[in-house]
Protein backbone atom coordinates (compact mmCIF):
# COMPACT_ATOMS: atom_id res chain seq x y z
CA UNK A 1 0.00 0.00 0.00
CA UNK A 2 1.56 3.09 -0.87
CA UNK A 3 1.28 6.57 1.20
CA UNK A 4 -2.36 8.37 0.75
CA UNK A 5 -3.89 5.22 -0.63
CA UNK A 6 -6.74 5.52 1.87
CA UNK A 7 -7.40 8.73 0.36
CA UNK A 8 -9.41 8.24 -2.80
CA UNK A 9 -7.85 12.09 -3.87
CA UNK A 10 -5.21 14.14 -2.18
CA UNK A 11 -4.02 17.69 -3.11
CA UNK A 12 -1.33 19.66 -1.65
CA UNK A 13 -0.53 23.16 -2.01
CA UNK A 14 -2.09 22.93 -5.67
CA UNK A 15 -1.72 26.23 -7.37
CA UNK A 16 -3.03 27.45 -10.89
CA UNK A 17 -2.28 30.79 -12.61
CA UNK A 18 -3.39 31.29 -16.15
CA UNK A 19 -1.63 34.10 -18.33
CA UNK A 20 -4.46 35.69 -20.11
CA UNK A 21 -4.27 37.97 -23.02
CA UNK A 22 -1.65 39.62 -24.97
CA UNK A 23 -0.37 41.09 -21.83
CA UNK A 24 -0.06 37.92 -20.58
CA UNK A 25 -2.10 39.33 -16.99
CA UNK A 26 -1.69 36.94 -14.45
CA UNK A 27 -4.82 35.11 -13.02
CA UNK A 28 -4.86 32.70 -10.03
CA UNK A 29 -7.20 30.54 -10.37
CA UNK A 30 -6.53 28.10 -7.20
CA UNK A 31 -4.24 29.33 -4.47
CA UNK A 32 -2.29 26.53 -2.39
CA UNK A 33 -5.32 24.20 -2.29
CA UNK A 34 -4.69 21.52 0.11
CA UNK A 35 -7.89 18.89 -0.16
CA UNK A 36 -8.38 15.13 1.17
CA UNK A 37 -11.47 13.02 0.37
CA UNK A 38 -11.17 9.58 2.18
CA UNK A 39 -12.34 6.99 0.68
CA UNK A 40 -16.33 5.87 0.39
CA UNK A 41 -18.93 8.28 0.50
CA UNK A 42 -20.00 11.80 -1.72
CA UNK A 43 -18.07 14.12 -1.23
CA UNK A 44 -19.32 17.61 -2.79
CA UNK A 45 -17.53 20.58 -3.79
CA UNK A 46 -18.92 23.25 -3.70
CA UNK A 47 -18.42 27.18 -4.96
CA UNK A 48 -20.14 30.00 -6.87
CA UNK A 49 -19.21 30.08 -10.61
CA UNK A 50 -15.78 30.60 -11.39
CA UNK A 51 -14.39 29.92 -8.11
CA UNK A 52 -12.02 27.33 -9.36
CA UNK A 53 -13.74 24.10 -8.87
CA UNK A 54 -13.78 22.92 -12.40
CA UNK A 55 -10.01 23.83 -12.79
CA UNK A 56 -9.40 21.77 -9.54
CA UNK A 57 -11.09 18.83 -11.78
CA UNK A 58 -8.86 19.36 -14.88
CA UNK A 59 -5.68 19.44 -12.57
CA UNK A 60 -7.09 16.21 -10.92
CA UNK A 61 -8.12 14.03 -14.16
CA UNK A 62 -4.30 15.13 -16.11
CA UNK A 63 -5.89 17.66 -18.61
CA UNK A 64 -4.12 20.67 -17.06
CA UNK A 65 -1.02 20.80 -15.12
CA UNK A 66 -0.63 22.76 -11.98
CA UNK A 67 1.38 26.00 -11.55
CA UNK A 68 2.52 24.89 -8.06
CA UNK A 69 1.98 21.73 -5.83
CA UNK A 70 1.19 18.20 -6.52
CA UNK A 71 -1.99 15.90 -6.38
CA UNK A 72 -2.98 11.81 -6.19
CA UNK A 73 -5.55 10.36 -7.13
CA UNK A 74 -6.49 6.29 -5.68
CA UNK A 75 -2.62 6.71 -4.21
CA UNK A 76 -0.89 7.50 -7.78
CA UNK A 77 0.16 10.93 -8.85
CA UNK A 78 -2.06 12.71 -10.83
CA UNK A 79 -2.50 11.32 -14.55
CA UNK A 80 -0.81 7.81 -14.02
CA UNK A 81 -2.82 5.45 -16.16
CA UNK A 82 -3.15 2.46 -13.39
CA UNK A 83 -5.35 5.41 -11.74
CA UNK A 84 -7.44 6.43 -14.67
CA UNK A 85 -7.75 3.26 -15.17
CA UNK A 86 -10.22 2.94 -12.09
CA UNK A 87 -11.71 6.47 -12.05
CA UNK A 88 -14.91 7.61 -14.18
CA UNK A 89 -15.19 11.38 -15.29
CA UNK A 90 -17.94 13.15 -16.18
CA UNK A 91 -16.87 17.24 -17.77
CA UNK A 92 -18.81 19.72 -17.35
CA UNK A 93 -21.63 21.09 -19.91
CA UNK A 94 -20.66 17.90 -21.43
CA UNK A 95 -20.78 17.94 -25.60
CA UNK A 96 -20.46 14.37 -26.76
CA UNK A 97 -20.05 13.12 -29.87
CA UNK A 98 -23.74 13.44 -30.96
CA UNK A 99 -23.46 11.18 -34.46
CA UNK A 100 -23.08 8.33 -32.13
CA UNK A 101 -26.60 6.36 -30.61
CA UNK A 102 -26.30 5.75 -26.86
CA UNK A 103 -25.49 2.69 -27.39
CA UNK A 104 -22.04 3.31 -29.91
CA UNK A 105 -21.00 5.86 -27.43
CA UNK A 106 -20.88 3.87 -24.20
CA UNK A 107 -18.79 1.37 -26.49
CA UNK A 108 -16.86 3.68 -27.88
CA UNK A 109 -15.64 4.38 -24.26
CA UNK A 110 -15.21 0.22 -23.57
CA UNK A 111 -13.10 0.29 -26.36
CA UNK A 112 -10.97 3.32 -24.81
CA UNK A 113 -10.29 1.02 -21.69
CA UNK A 114 -9.61 -2.01 -23.56
CA UNK A 115 -12.77 -3.83 -21.98
CA UNK A 116 -13.69 -6.71 -24.35
CA UNK A 117 -16.66 -6.50 -26.41
CA UNK A 118 -18.70 -8.99 -23.91
CA UNK A 119 -18.19 -6.91 -21.22
CA UNK A 120 -18.63 -3.36 -23.39
CA UNK A 121 -22.26 -4.87 -24.46
CA UNK A 122 -23.59 -5.77 -20.95
CA UNK A 123 -22.32 -3.03 -19.25
CA UNK A 124 -24.06 -0.72 -22.05
CA UNK A 125 -27.07 -2.33 -21.77
CA UNK A 126 -26.80 -1.82 -17.55
CA UNK A 127 -26.07 0.91 -17.56
CA UNK A 128 -28.59 2.61 -20.40
CA UNK A 129 -31.18 0.70 -17.79
CA UNK A 130 -29.76 2.80 -14.49
CA UNK A 131 -29.74 6.03 -16.63
CA UNK A 132 -33.63 5.32 -18.11
CA UNK A 133 -31.87 5.60 -21.78
CA UNK A 134 -32.48 1.83 -22.64
CA UNK A 135 -35.17 3.23 -25.28
CA UNK A 136 -33.16 6.11 -26.69
CA UNK A 137 -30.36 3.69 -26.53
CA UNK A 138 -30.31 3.02 -30.52
CA UNK A 139 -30.87 7.15 -31.28
CA UNK A 140 -28.42 9.77 -32.13
CA UNK A 141 -27.20 11.93 -29.42
CA UNK A 142 -28.22 14.67 -31.55
CA UNK A 143 -31.79 13.89 -31.20
CA UNK A 144 -31.15 13.52 -27.21
CA UNK A 145 -32.63 16.14 -24.69
CA UNK A 146 -30.00 18.33 -22.58
CA UNK A 147 -31.23 16.23 -19.37
CA UNK A 148 -30.73 12.76 -21.76
CA UNK A 149 -27.42 14.01 -22.35
CA UNK A 150 -26.59 14.64 -18.68
CA UNK A 151 -27.87 10.85 -17.64
CA UNK A 152 -25.74 9.31 -21.02
CA UNK A 153 -22.77 10.86 -19.63
CA UNK A 154 -22.94 9.81 -16.23
CA UNK A 155 -23.56 6.29 -17.95
CA UNK A 156 -20.24 6.67 -19.62
CA UNK A 157 -18.03 7.75 -16.55
CA UNK A 158 -19.91 4.16 -15.15
CA UNK A 159 -18.23 2.14 -17.86
CA UNK A 160 -15.12 0.81 -16.55
CA UNK A 161 -16.73 -0.04 -13.27
CA UNK A 162 -14.39 2.54 -11.39
CA UNK A 163 -13.64 3.10 -7.91
CA UNK A 164 -14.04 6.74 -7.81
CA UNK A 165 -16.79 8.87 -9.86
CA UNK A 166 -15.21 12.71 -10.11
CA UNK A 167 -18.57 14.67 -11.66
CA UNK A 168 -18.21 18.03 -12.80
CA UNK A 169 -21.75 19.94 -12.19
CA UNK A 170 -23.92 16.92 -13.14
CA UNK A 171 -27.11 18.63 -11.96
CA UNK A 172 -26.67 21.83 -13.89
CA UNK A 173 -29.84 22.21 -16.69
CA UNK A 174 -31.64 19.38 -15.36
CA UNK A 175 -35.19 19.74 -14.09
CA UNK A 176 -36.37 18.48 -10.21
CA UNK A 177 -37.45 14.70 -11.94
CA UNK A 178 -33.69 14.77 -13.64
CA UNK A 179 -31.95 15.73 -10.58
CA UNK A 180 -33.74 13.54 -8.70
CA UNK A 181 -32.54 10.90 -11.35
CA UNK A 182 -29.17 12.10 -10.97
CA UNK A 183 -28.98 12.24 -7.30
CA UNK A 184 -30.06 8.55 -7.32
CA UNK A 185 -27.90 7.04 -9.08
CA UNK A 186 -25.11 9.41 -7.58
CA UNK A 187 -26.29 7.57 -3.98
CA UNK A 188 -26.47 3.94 -5.89
CA UNK A 189 -22.76 4.49 -6.70
CA UNK A 190 -21.75 4.91 -2.99
CA UNK A 191 -23.54 1.91 -2.15
CA UNK A 192 -22.30 -0.07 -4.67
CA UNK A 193 -18.60 1.04 -2.50
CA UNK A 194 -17.62 3.86 -4.99
CA UNK A 195 -16.43 7.26 -3.87
CA UNK A 196 -18.48 10.12 -5.43
CA UNK A 197 -16.64 13.47 -5.89
CA UNK A 198 -18.63 15.90 -7.55
CA UNK A 199 -19.13 19.80 -7.84
CA UNK A 200 -21.98 21.95 -7.48
CA UNK A 201 -23.42 25.10 -7.04
CA UNK A 202 -27.09 23.76 -6.29
CA UNK A 203 -26.57 23.38 -2.55
CA UNK A 204 -29.40 21.75 -1.46
CA UNK A 205 -28.81 18.72 -3.68
CA UNK A 206 -25.21 18.95 -2.12
CA UNK A 207 -27.11 18.51 1.00
CA UNK A 208 -29.18 15.98 0.39
CA UNK A 209 -26.89 13.37 -0.57
CA UNK A 210 -23.16 14.59 0.46
CA UNK A 211 -21.76 12.95 4.04
CA UNK A 212 -18.13 15.56 3.45
CA UNK A 213 -17.82 18.67 1.81
CA UNK A 214 -15.42 21.04 0.71
CA UNK A 215 -16.15 24.91 -0.05
CA UNK A 216 -14.07 26.75 -2.68
CA UNK A 217 -14.21 30.30 -2.53
CA UNK A 218 -12.18 32.65 -4.89
CA UNK A 219 -9.70 29.78 -5.31
CA UNK A 220 -9.16 29.10 -1.85
CA UNK A 221 -10.68 26.57 0.15
CA UNK A 222 -12.81 27.84 3.23
CA UNK A 223 -14.40 24.57 4.72
CA UNK A 224 -13.63 20.77 4.50
CA UNK A 225 -15.25 18.69 6.56
CA UNK A 226 -18.86 17.32 7.59
CA UNK A 227 -22.02 18.55 6.22
CA UNK A 228 -23.58 17.79 9.55
CA UNK A 229 -20.83 19.01 11.43
CA UNK A 230 -21.27 22.53 9.85
CA UNK A 231 -24.73 22.72 10.42
CA UNK A 232 -24.88 21.64 13.63
CA UNK A 233 -22.44 24.13 14.50
CA UNK A 234 -24.48 27.11 13.24
CA UNK A 235 -27.78 25.67 15.34
CA UNK A 236 -28.47 28.71 17.49
CA UNK A 237 -32.24 29.18 17.53
CA UNK A 238 -35.46 27.25 18.38
CA UNK A 239 -38.89 27.06 17.23
CA UNK A 240 -41.69 26.77 20.05
CA UNK A 241 -45.27 26.05 18.91
CA UNK A 242 -47.68 26.51 22.31
CA UNK A 243 -51.44 26.25 22.40
CA UNK A 244 -53.87 28.26 24.29
CA UNK A 245 -52.25 31.13 25.40
CA UNK A 246 -53.78 34.35 26.21
CA UNK A 247 -53.90 37.30 23.21
CA UNK A 248 -52.02 39.79 24.45
CA UNK A 249 -49.18 36.83 24.94
CA UNK A 250 -46.73 39.24 23.27
CA UNK A 251 -46.39 41.50 26.10
CA UNK A 252 -45.85 38.88 28.70
CA UNK A 253 -43.09 37.48 27.13
CA UNK A 254 -41.23 40.56 25.54
CA UNK A 255 -37.59 40.24 26.32
CA UNK A 256 -38.03 36.59 26.17
CA UNK A 257 -38.38 36.04 22.21
CA UNK A 258 -37.55 37.81 19.42
CA UNK A 259 -40.51 37.00 17.31
CA UNK A 260 -44.31 35.55 18.14
CA UNK A 261 -46.79 35.06 15.52
CA UNK A 262 -49.83 33.72 15.28
CA UNK A 263 -51.20 30.83 12.98
CA UNK A 264 -54.41 30.27 13.80
CA UNK A 265 -54.79 28.38 17.40
CA UNK A 266 -51.39 28.37 17.58
CA UNK A 267 -48.23 30.51 18.90
CA UNK A 268 -44.62 30.47 17.36
CA UNK A 269 -42.37 32.17 18.54
CA UNK A 270 -38.17 31.99 18.35
CA UNK A 271 -35.48 32.69 20.77
CA UNK A 272 -31.51 30.93 21.13
CA UNK A 273 -31.01 27.95 22.04
CA UNK A 274 -30.02 27.06 25.66
CA UNK A 275 -30.77 29.49 28.25
CA UNK A 276 -32.91 31.39 26.56
CA UNK A 277 -35.27 28.72 25.54
CA UNK A 278 -34.76 27.39 29.41
CA UNK A 279 -36.82 30.56 30.07
CA UNK A 280 -39.00 30.61 27.45
CA UNK A 281 -40.67 27.20 28.31
CA UNK A 282 -40.74 27.96 32.03
CA UNK A 283 -42.61 31.30 31.35
CA UNK A 284 -44.95 29.26 29.17
CA UNK A 285 -45.76 26.64 31.45
CA UNK A 286 -46.56 29.30 34.36
CA UNK A 287 -48.85 30.61 31.59
CA UNK A 288 -50.52 27.67 31.28
CA UNK A 289 -49.94 26.81 27.91
CA UNK A 290 -49.56 23.74 26.16
CA UNK A 291 -46.23 23.41 24.25
CA UNK A 292 -46.85 21.69 21.19
CA UNK A 293 -43.36 21.14 19.63
CA UNK A 294 -39.77 22.63 20.24
CA UNK A 295 -37.70 22.28 16.98
CA UNK A 296 -33.58 23.49 16.59
CA UNK A 297 -33.53 25.97 13.13
CA UNK A 298 -30.97 24.03 11.10
CA UNK A 299 -29.71 26.68 8.51
CA UNK A 300 -29.46 25.55 5.13
CA UNK A 301 -26.35 25.01 3.63
CA UNK A 302 -27.21 27.37 1.70
CA UNK A 303 -27.73 30.30 4.12
CA UNK A 304 -24.52 29.65 5.24
CA UNK A 305 -22.93 29.64 1.97
CA UNK A 306 -24.53 32.95 1.01
CA UNK A 307 -23.59 34.34 4.48
CA UNK A 308 -20.00 33.53 4.00
CA UNK A 309 -19.68 35.01 0.20
CA UNK A 310 -21.25 38.22 2.55
CA UNK A 311 -18.29 37.74 4.80
CA UNK A 312 -20.97 37.90 7.71
CA UNK A 313 -20.09 34.89 9.07
CA UNK A 314 -16.99 32.82 8.63
CA UNK A 315 -17.04 29.21 9.74
CA UNK A 316 -13.45 28.39 11.26
CA UNK A 317 -11.60 27.07 8.56
CA UNK A 318 -11.05 23.05 9.67
CA UNK A 319 -8.83 22.00 6.60
CA UNK A 320 -8.12 18.24 7.54
CA UNK A 321 -4.39 17.55 7.92
CA UNK B 1 -3.10 -0.36 -30.16
CA UNK B 2 -6.67 -0.94 -29.78
CA UNK B 3 -7.07 2.18 -28.20
CA UNK B 4 -5.68 4.25 -31.58
CA UNK B 5 -7.94 1.65 -33.53
CA UNK B 6 -10.69 2.61 -31.49
CA UNK B 7 -10.14 6.87 -31.67
CA UNK B 8 -9.54 5.94 -36.04
CA UNK B 9 -12.42 4.13 -36.10
CA UNK B 10 -14.40 6.49 -34.54
CA UNK B 11 -12.87 9.42 -36.27
CA UNK B 12 -14.07 7.38 -39.76
CA UNK B 13 -17.63 7.16 -37.96
CA UNK B 14 -17.65 10.72 -37.75
CA UNK B 15 -16.82 12.05 -41.11
CA UNK B 16 -19.08 9.62 -42.55
CA UNK B 17 -21.54 10.74 -40.85
CA UNK B 18 -20.97 14.26 -41.84
CA UNK B 19 -23.09 15.51 -44.37
CA UNK B 20 -20.35 18.15 -44.88
CA UNK B 21 -17.95 15.03 -46.37
CA UNK B 22 -20.61 14.28 -49.13
CA UNK B 23 -21.08 18.23 -50.39
CA UNK B 24 -17.53 18.14 -50.85
CA UNK B 25 -17.70 14.52 -52.74
CA UNK B 26 -20.30 16.15 -55.08
CA UNK B 27 -18.39 18.98 -56.06
CA UNK B 28 -15.45 16.57 -56.52
CA UNK B 29 -17.28 14.34 -59.07
CA UNK B 30 -18.52 17.30 -61.38
CA UNK B 31 -15.32 17.80 -63.31
CA UNK B 32 -14.50 14.08 -62.89
CA UNK B 33 -17.31 13.22 -64.48
CA UNK B 34 -17.20 16.32 -66.90
CA UNK B 35 -14.21 16.04 -68.28
CA UNK B 36 -15.13 14.59 -71.23
CA UNK B 37 -17.13 18.47 -72.26
CA UNK B 38 -13.81 19.98 -71.24
CA UNK B 39 -11.85 17.72 -73.93
CA UNK B 40 -14.54 18.38 -76.69
CA UNK B 41 -13.53 21.96 -76.88
CA UNK B 42 -9.95 21.01 -78.06
CA UNK B 43 -8.49 19.41 -81.08
CA UNK B 44 -6.88 15.90 -80.50
CA UNK B 45 -5.09 15.07 -77.16
CA UNK B 46 -8.78 14.05 -76.38
CA UNK B 47 -7.61 11.26 -73.75
CA UNK B 48 -5.14 13.26 -72.27
CA UNK B 49 -7.41 16.31 -71.22
CA UNK B 50 -9.89 13.63 -69.78
CA UNK B 51 -7.41 11.92 -67.93
CA UNK B 52 -5.46 15.23 -66.67
CA UNK B 53 -8.71 16.99 -65.61
CA UNK B 54 -9.80 14.15 -63.64
CA UNK B 55 -6.48 13.62 -61.74
CA UNK B 56 -6.34 16.86 -60.75
CA UNK B 57 -9.48 17.39 -59.70
CA UNK B 58 -8.89 14.50 -57.31
CA UNK B 59 -6.31 15.86 -55.91
CA UNK B 60 -7.53 19.55 -55.56
CA UNK B 61 -10.28 18.19 -53.59
CA UNK B 62 -8.08 15.66 -52.04
CA UNK B 63 -6.73 18.58 -50.03
CA UNK B 64 -9.59 20.51 -49.58
CA UNK B 65 -11.45 17.63 -47.74
CA UNK B 66 -8.10 16.81 -46.00
CA UNK B 67 -7.83 20.39 -44.95
CA UNK B 68 -11.46 20.83 -43.80
CA UNK B 69 -13.04 18.11 -42.84
CA UNK B 70 -9.45 17.24 -41.44
CA UNK B 71 -8.82 20.51 -39.20
CA UNK B 72 -12.81 19.95 -38.19
CA UNK B 73 -12.40 17.13 -36.68
CA UNK B 74 -9.95 17.57 -34.29
CA UNK B 75 -10.57 21.06 -33.96
CA UNK B 76 -14.42 19.97 -32.71
CA UNK B 77 -12.84 17.65 -30.36
CA UNK B 78 -11.02 20.58 -28.12
CA UNK B 79 -13.36 22.73 -29.15
CA UNK B 80 -16.35 20.73 -27.92
CA UNK B 81 -14.34 19.39 -25.17
CA UNK B 82 -15.31 16.03 -26.43
CA UNK B 83 -11.72 15.91 -25.82
CA UNK B 84 -12.08 16.09 -22.04
CA UNK B 85 -13.93 12.61 -22.22
CA UNK B 86 -11.32 10.96 -24.00
CA UNK B 87 -7.98 12.58 -22.20
CA UNK B 88 -9.04 11.48 -18.90
CA UNK B 89 -9.21 7.90 -19.93
CA UNK B 90 -6.04 5.82 -19.77
CA UNK B 91 -4.73 6.86 -23.25
CA UNK B 92 -2.00 8.75 -23.79
CA UNK B 93 -1.76 11.91 -25.42
CA UNK B 94 0.02 10.47 -28.59
CA UNK B 95 -2.21 7.99 -29.16
CA UNK B 96 -5.27 10.42 -29.07
CA UNK B 97 -2.95 12.24 -31.93
CA UNK B 98 -1.91 8.89 -33.67
CA UNK B 99 -5.80 7.83 -33.85
CA UNK B 100 -6.93 11.14 -35.03
CA UNK B 101 -4.80 10.95 -37.64
CA UNK B 102 -4.78 7.58 -38.50
CA UNK B 103 -8.82 8.24 -38.99
CA UNK B 104 -8.30 10.88 -40.98
CA UNK B 105 -6.13 8.83 -43.44
CA UNK B 106 -8.94 6.29 -43.42
CA UNK B 107 -11.35 8.73 -44.78
CA UNK B 108 -8.94 10.13 -47.44
CA UNK B 109 -7.86 6.94 -48.53
CA UNK B 110 -11.59 5.65 -48.97
CA UNK B 111 -12.48 9.27 -50.28
CA UNK B 112 -9.57 8.44 -53.08
CA UNK B 113 -10.66 5.35 -53.57
CA UNK B 114 -14.75 6.64 -54.32
CA UNK B 115 -13.24 9.60 -56.50
CA UNK B 116 -10.56 7.11 -58.18
CA UNK B 117 -13.43 4.83 -59.38
CA UNK B 118 -15.44 7.81 -60.62
CA UNK B 119 -12.63 8.60 -62.91
CA UNK B 120 -11.91 4.77 -64.05
CA UNK B 121 -15.73 4.87 -65.37
CA UNK B 122 -15.42 8.26 -66.61
CA UNK B 123 -12.58 6.68 -68.43
CA UNK B 124 -14.25 3.57 -69.55
CA UNK B 125 -17.40 5.35 -71.33
CA UNK B 126 -15.06 7.52 -72.96
CA UNK B 127 -12.93 4.82 -74.33
CA UNK B 128 -9.28 6.04 -72.75
CA UNK B 129 -6.81 3.61 -72.44
CA UNK B 130 -5.52 3.77 -69.10
CA UNK B 131 -2.99 1.29 -67.01
CA UNK B 132 -0.85 1.46 -63.47
CA UNK B 133 -0.07 4.17 -64.03
CA UNK B 134 -3.22 5.89 -63.08
CA UNK B 135 -3.32 3.48 -59.55
CA UNK B 136 -0.14 5.08 -59.17
CA UNK B 137 -1.53 8.48 -59.75
CA UNK B 138 -3.82 8.03 -56.99
CA UNK B 139 -1.24 6.48 -54.34
CA UNK B 140 1.07 9.18 -55.00
CA UNK B 141 -2.17 12.22 -54.18
CA UNK B 142 -3.06 9.76 -51.27
CA UNK B 143 0.90 10.44 -49.96
CA UNK B 144 0.54 13.94 -50.61
CA UNK B 145 -2.83 14.13 -48.95
CA UNK B 146 -0.73 12.73 -45.88
CA UNK B 147 1.56 14.89 -45.64
CA UNK B 148 -1.53 17.89 -45.63
CA UNK B 149 -3.10 16.35 -43.07
CA UNK B 150 -0.61 15.56 -40.86
CA UNK B 151 0.43 19.57 -41.05
CA UNK B 152 -3.51 20.25 -40.41
CA UNK B 153 -3.49 18.26 -37.63
CA UNK B 154 -0.37 20.23 -36.23
CA UNK B 155 -1.62 23.24 -36.65
CA UNK B 156 -5.12 21.97 -35.25
CA UNK B 157 -3.59 21.18 -31.45
CA UNK B 158 -2.34 24.46 -31.28
CA UNK B 159 -4.44 26.97 -33.08
CA UNK B 160 -8.21 28.03 -34.53
CA UNK B 161 -9.97 26.40 -37.27
CA UNK B 162 -10.04 29.55 -39.18
CA UNK B 163 -5.93 29.67 -38.76
CA UNK B 164 -5.37 26.33 -39.03
CA UNK B 165 -7.05 26.33 -42.40
CA UNK B 166 -5.60 28.90 -43.69
CA UNK B 167 -1.59 27.59 -42.29
CA UNK B 168 -2.78 24.53 -44.19
CA UNK B 169 -3.77 25.90 -47.12
CA UNK B 170 -0.32 28.12 -47.22
CA UNK B 171 1.60 24.80 -46.40
CA UNK B 172 0.11 23.51 -49.35
CA UNK B 173 0.92 26.50 -52.37
CA UNK B 174 3.85 26.54 -50.41
CA UNK B 175 4.79 22.91 -50.74
CA UNK B 176 4.25 23.16 -54.25
CA UNK B 177 6.63 26.18 -55.00
CA UNK B 178 9.73 24.50 -52.70
CA UNK B 179 10.96 23.03 -55.81
CA UNK B 180 10.99 26.18 -57.97
CA UNK B 181 12.47 28.02 -54.59
CA UNK B 182 15.94 25.46 -54.99
CA UNK B 183 16.48 25.33 -58.87
CA UNK B 184 15.91 29.69 -58.43
CA UNK B 185 18.38 29.54 -55.61
CA UNK B 186 20.81 27.55 -56.84
CA UNK B 187 20.73 29.24 -60.32
CA UNK B 188 22.15 32.42 -58.01
CA UNK B 189 25.49 34.15 -57.96
CA UNK B 190 25.58 34.58 -54.21
CA UNK B 191 26.32 31.55 -51.91
CA UNK B 192 24.38 32.74 -49.54
CA UNK B 193 21.24 32.65 -51.53
CA UNK B 194 21.87 29.40 -52.52
CA UNK B 195 22.47 28.04 -48.70
CA UNK B 196 19.60 29.28 -47.77
CA UNK B 197 16.99 27.91 -50.34
CA UNK B 198 18.62 24.60 -49.92
CA UNK B 199 17.73 24.81 -46.49
CA UNK B 200 14.00 26.07 -47.49
CA UNK B 201 13.92 23.12 -49.45
CA UNK B 202 14.99 20.66 -46.87
CA UNK B 203 13.02 21.87 -43.79
CA UNK B 204 9.56 22.67 -46.04
CA UNK B 205 7.82 19.33 -47.62
CA UNK B 206 8.28 19.11 -51.23
CA UNK B 207 4.45 18.11 -52.58
CA UNK B 208 5.46 18.59 -56.13
CA UNK B 209 7.36 15.26 -55.64
CA UNK B 210 4.16 13.86 -55.43
CA UNK B 211 2.95 15.31 -58.85
CA UNK B 212 3.29 12.40 -61.40
CA UNK B 213 0.21 13.29 -63.15
CA UNK B 214 2.10 14.31 -66.28
CA UNK B 215 4.28 11.70 -66.96
CA UNK B 216 0.93 9.20 -66.07
CA UNK B 217 -1.35 11.47 -68.37
CA UNK B 218 1.44 10.98 -71.22
CA UNK B 219 2.48 7.10 -70.54
CA UNK B 220 6.03 8.16 -69.11
CA UNK B 221 7.26 5.15 -67.09
CA UNK B 222 8.11 6.21 -63.68
CA UNK B 223 11.32 4.74 -62.26
CA UNK B 224 10.55 2.40 -59.38
CA UNK B 225 13.09 3.76 -57.16
CA UNK B 226 11.65 7.23 -57.90
CA UNK B 227 8.52 5.52 -56.58
CA UNK B 228 9.79 3.98 -53.42
CA UNK B 229 12.10 7.21 -51.77
CA UNK B 230 8.92 9.44 -52.61
CA UNK B 231 6.93 7.19 -51.01
CA UNK B 232 9.44 6.77 -48.02
CA UNK B 233 10.01 10.63 -48.02
CA UNK B 234 6.24 10.66 -47.30
CA UNK B 235 5.74 9.10 -45.41
CA UNK B 236 8.83 9.92 -43.04
CA UNK B 237 7.87 13.49 -43.46
CA UNK B 238 3.91 13.20 -42.71
CA UNK B 239 5.65 11.08 -39.38
CA UNK B 240 7.99 13.86 -38.59
CA UNK B 241 4.97 16.49 -38.58
CA UNK B 242 2.80 13.63 -36.14
CA UNK B 243 5.43 13.74 -33.86
CA UNK B 244 5.35 17.26 -33.39
CA UNK B 245 1.59 17.64 -33.26
CA UNK B 246 1.69 15.07 -30.60
CA UNK B 247 4.72 16.76 -28.64
CA UNK B 248 2.82 20.18 -28.53
CA UNK B 249 -0.89 17.87 -27.55
CA UNK B 250 1.15 15.89 -25.07
CA UNK B 251 2.44 19.41 -22.99
CA UNK B 252 -0.90 21.39 -23.89
CA UNK B 253 -3.71 21.99 -21.34
CA UNK B 254 -7.17 21.55 -21.78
Amino acid sequence: MSEGSDSAIRMRGLNKVFRTGLLRRRFVALESLDLEVPRGGIFGFIGHNGAGKTTTIKLLMGLARPTAGTASVLGRPVGDPVALARVGFLPERPYFYDYLTGREFLDFYGRLFTLDEATRRTRATQLLETVKLTEAADTQLRTYSKGMLQRIGVAQALINDPELVVLDEPMSGLDPAGRRLIRNVILDMRDEGRTVFFSSHILSDVEMICQRIGILVRGRLHYTGGVADLLERHVNEVEVRAEVLPDDVAETLAGLTDRVDRHGAQWLMRCGDGEPATRLLARLTELGATIVSVTPLRPSLEDLFVQELDGTRVPTPEVTP
Amino acid sequence: MSRIWAIATNTLREAVRNRILYALLFFAMVPITLSFLLSHLTVGEYHKIIMDVGLSAIALFGVLIAIFVGIGLVNREIERKTIYTIASKPVPRTSIVIGKYAGLVLVLGLLVALMGTAQVLVLLLNGVPFGAGLGIALGMTLLELMVVTAFAVLYSTFTSPTLASFFSLSTYVIGHLTEDIRSFGSASESRFVQELSAAVYWVLPDLEAFNVRMEVVHGVELPLPYLASTAAYGLLYSGLVLAGAALIFHRRDF
